[in-house]
């Protein structure tokens, strides 16, 4: 009988069990209708219509797809090391990863953010972050390559970054941790973070015609953690606005301690008001110590500086320039509609999602509107500055971009769906699975001006069963919605690099055409080339030996050396020679601990290589060239130190001997 | 060899419980109502792993306690929210917790028309961030995930929320905590 009561329970259980999971619609069969396949089906052969930029997270790098097809297209290492591409491994790429900390091989990048002009995106450049070590970089959507790196001072956690002004003006960066300014006595007590922390904001300037970035200047705010931020656009171009959460101003056990006041805030900066201090004489100069990290195309190489001086304004003592409006629960996303009137806050512990107008905030201003202060900023009365709110959108909402025909589509991470709802009267009118666990979404120029909505593509944290399984680490996944009609509709499901943390898309038409195909030899810049096979040398400087080396189809000049010995410094500066599109060469020496190099057509890349050993290293040529690419190979002789073997090197020339003396001295 | 009452009863829900599988695997095309409910989200619910540790909604499941609760957390299309990443802290009011409302309130909430109310109350028993009892300290207030607040009070280490519910015991779960509560929070009456 106990037998029959036991198994009658777990039937039971069992029943129920099988019931939760029966009874969740076969969401991903129903979901997916007969016509998605040819929705995301590009031919081979054929070109994606759409640009898609979708950072890498915690693998530092940036990767391209083609969307509608999801194909990965190009991994743009920006601020982790690629030994694939010989990032920050070759002499050249060394110093675009130099801070004031040293060199860093690794970061975290959350957000890619497209250059504009009049708030439209116009296929320049692209911003990406780094978290880890305060950093914003710039994409030269020409070469696809990293341009500039540029180092922020009294930062740390730099999250709410890269976002841009409608005229890419500035590029933004605000600190999600808060820290005792670079300035200041640091060795602080942790709790004594409501007095001796600060939250900086950095307004990166950027050269209008070479992007060239500067940090223009800062403004010091109150210790909270800035999240994410976005420009105003339009009527609110002059404005910025960022999402703050530990209002609480905790420093432990955040999960808790940060989660306890109903509402955090949104702070919006007058930065044209911040720019009439700054001329005004206003900002303090504070000294400070960051890199600024530029790579030059002409030369092919990088150089970096190290700044010494930032101007910094105090959001306390100049009243004018940051008000905060209160908003519900820890707001994440901070997304502003293409008309700039709307501005969208995300608590990701709220019920709600609080719209905010900018003609109320003004007024609310004028009017001070306001409930009393934080920390010296003006708090304005959330009814006084508020639209409207959406109600039980779904739970966790996180981020909201647009499609410019009045809806916003705001993920939802509890809940694992992505909702679209009416701007106007802020009712939900569609809502769709995601799977699972959805972060950033992405409509092509969905947080610009001019939305070009054609997709939705939601980013995803947990991908469990989606793809056939790899053990305990699984490719993120990215699925691609058809938004065109009423109802969105899920046509795509596609494994990407890293975190996919946020995107941007474009299409394609504004970038395909300027893409370069090879540099031009005669413009090499590089102090280390060689134009042609004649000028290949080896030159001894002491103890260090530089190898002036060409690539050409298939065989490297010169490919035999001899006459380098112990306690030497090699540097074997390759010069690729082919002026042809999608021709690079590889480069890799036996024992080398670094990486290979990557040589594209027209350029020049140094590998410095200390032997470790006597004997014969061949090199060879590592990207499939040609027919004969595994001709392409050659040798490099080690003499004990204090050899007396001369310096000899060649191609061609150094022919066998007579096999009577062969292998002896 | 007869059998038990109680045994009776239990296969009576396992036979339901499939059966009620059946319905709503078909409810799309029978049933108007759900057809023109908001489509459920897609959660991990559904993922086939027997290994990993019990999210909140698969501990809930294990329980025979908490029979009324699993039944409430479908009917509310929460399933698949407490199934995601969370973290969450689950107050789960047990079947003598829900048997302690006023007669008919729980068939009541089951309704397909009382779906909202159900969610609310729902909702009113889950907040963001595993809450261990230690966290928990007198005084506190938590923002549950439907908007409303609980209190917390906690004396001599016993804790009570919103002044006369109690922690019975508590369960790790891979997603959050869950704490086994003797009665169902009531969120405050909608202004």
């Amino acid at each position: 009988m106990n037998r029959n009561k036991t198994w009658l329970i777990a039937l039971t259980s069992l029943g129920l069990v099988l019931c939760l999971y029966s009874c969740k619609p076969k969401n991903a069969s129903n979901a997916i209708s007969s016509d998605a396949a040819v929705k995301a089906y590009v031919a081979p052969g054929k070109y994606d219509e759409f640009y898609n930029f979708v950072s890498g997270g915690f693998s530092g790098q940036m990767a391209v797809y083609g969307l509608p097809s999801g194909r990965l297209l190009r991994v743009i290492p920006v601020f982790s090391v690629d030994p694939e591409k010989g990032w920050g491994y070759s002499e050249e790429t060394k110093a675009m990863l130099n801070t004031s900390h040293g060199f860093v091989p690794w970061d975290d990048l959350h957000h890619p953010e497209l250059s504009q002009t009049n708030g439209e995106i116009d296929g320049r450049w692209l911003f990406g972050n780094a978290n880890n070590t305060p950093r914003v970089a710039r994409l030269d959507l020409t070469t696809f390559r990293t341009a500039e790196i540029i180092e922020l001072p009294n930062s740390a956690g730099n999250h709410s970054s890269p976002f841009i002004t409608e005229n890419t003006e500035y590029v933004i960066a605000g600190t999600r941790f808060s820290v005792p300014p670079d300035n200041s006595n640091g060795d602080v007590p942790i709790n004594t973070y409501k007095k001796n922390f600060k939250g900086t904001i950095s307004f990166i300037s950027v050269g209008k015609e070479d992007g060239k970035m500067d940090i223009a200047f800062q403004i010091q705010c109150p210790g909270v953690n800035f999240d994410l931020s976005h420009a105003g656009k339009g009527k609110s171009h002059g404005w910025f606005f960022f999402s703050c959460y530990n209002t609480e101003q905790a420093n432990t056990l955040l999960e808790v301690n940060a989660s306890q006041r109903d509402k955090d805030f949104i702070m919006a900066v007058n930065w044209k008001k911040a720019e009439e201090y700054l001329k005004a004489g206003k900002g303090k100069k504070v000294s400070v110590k960051y890199a600024h990290n530029v790579y030059n195309e002409k030369t092919h190489s990088a150089t970096s500086e190290i700044r010494t001086e930032v101007t910094v304004l105090d959001s306390k003592e100049l009243k004018d320039i940051c008000y905060f409006i209160p908003c519900p629960k820890s707001p994440h996303g901070c997304d502003v509609d293409p008309t700039g009137e709307y501005i969208v806050g995300s608590g990701k512990l709220a019920a709600l999602i609080p719209v905010f107008s900018f003609d109320k905030m003004i007024k609310a201003i004028a009017d001070k509107a306001f409930e009393g202060e934080f920390d010296g900023i003006p708090v304005i009365k959330y009814e006084a500055a508020l639209y409207g709110e959406v109600k039980k959108p779904g739970l966790g909402p996180l981020h909201t971009e647009f499609d410019g025909k009045g809806f916003a589509y705001t993920t939802m991470f509890v809940s694992s769906e992505v909702v679209k709802w009416n701007i106007k009267d802020l009712t939900v009118v569609d809502r769709v699975p995601t799977y699972y666990s959805v972060g950033h979404l992405c409509i092509p120029g969905g947080d610009s001006r001019k939305p070009n909505a054609k997709y939705l593509i939601a980013y995803n944290k947990i991908t469990k069963d989606r793809y056939l399984p790899t053990g305990p680490e699984l490719a993120q996944s990215a699925q691609l919605y058809d938004i065109t009609g009423e109802k969105m509709q899920l046509i795509l499901d596609f494994p990407t690099i890293g975190e996919p943390h946020y995107a941007q898309a474009v299409s394609a038409d504004l970038i395909k055409g300027r893409s370069v195909k090879f540099f031009k030899i005669d413009e090499n810049g590089s102090p280390y080339v060689s134009k042609g096979e004649p000028t290949a040398k080896v030159v001894r400087e002491g103890n260090k030996v530089h190898v002036y080396m060409t690539a050409i189809r298939s065989h490297f000049a010169p490919d035999n050396i001899e006459g380098i010995k112990m306690g030497d410094e090699v540097y074997f500066h390759v010069t690729n020679l082919e002026q042809d599109w999608d021709v690079p060469h590889g480069f890799a020496v036996k024992g080398a601990v670094n990486a290979e190099l990557l040589v594209m057509p027209g350029e020049t890349q140094t590998l410095k290589w200390i032997p470790d050993r006597v004997g014969i290293f061949p090199i060879y040529c590592t990207d499939f060239c040609s027919a004969l690419h595994q001709e392409m190979s050659g040798y490099v002789r080690i003499s004990p130190a204090g050899s007396n073997v001369p310096l000899l090197f060649s191609t061609g020339k150094n022919q066998p001997k007579p096999d009577s003396t062969a292998g002896t001295k | 060899m007869g059998m038990k009452k109680i045994e009776w009863i239990l296969m009576l829900l396992f036979l339901g419980g499939v059966a009620a599988c059946d319905n709503a695997a078909n409810s799309a095309d029978k049933n108007a109502t759900v057809a023109q409910a908001p489509a459920p989200a897609g959660g991990q619910e559904a993922v086939k792993d027997d290994e990993s540790a019990k999210d909140v909604v698969k501990i809930a499941v294990g329980s025979k306690d908490h029979t009324t609760l699993v039944a409430a957390l479908k009917q509310a299309d929460l399933v698949t929210s407490l199934s995601n990443a969370g973290p969450f802290t689950v107050f789960a009011p047990t079947n003598d917790a829900f048997n302690k409302l006023p007669a008919g309130t729980v068939d009541g909430l089951m309704k397909d028309d009382k779906k909202a109310d159900l969610q609310n109350i729902l909702q009113y028993h889950v907040t963001l961030s595993a809450l261990k009892v230690e966290n928990l300290v007198d005084g506190q207030t938590l923002g549950m995930v439907n908007g409303d607040n609980v209190t917390v009070s906690v004396k001599d280490g016993k804790v009570t929320l919103n002044g006369n519910v109690h922690i019975l015991g508590s369960v790790q779960a891979s997603n959050g905590m869950v704490h086994i509560v003797d009665g169902v929070l009531l969120p405050p009456a909608k202004k």
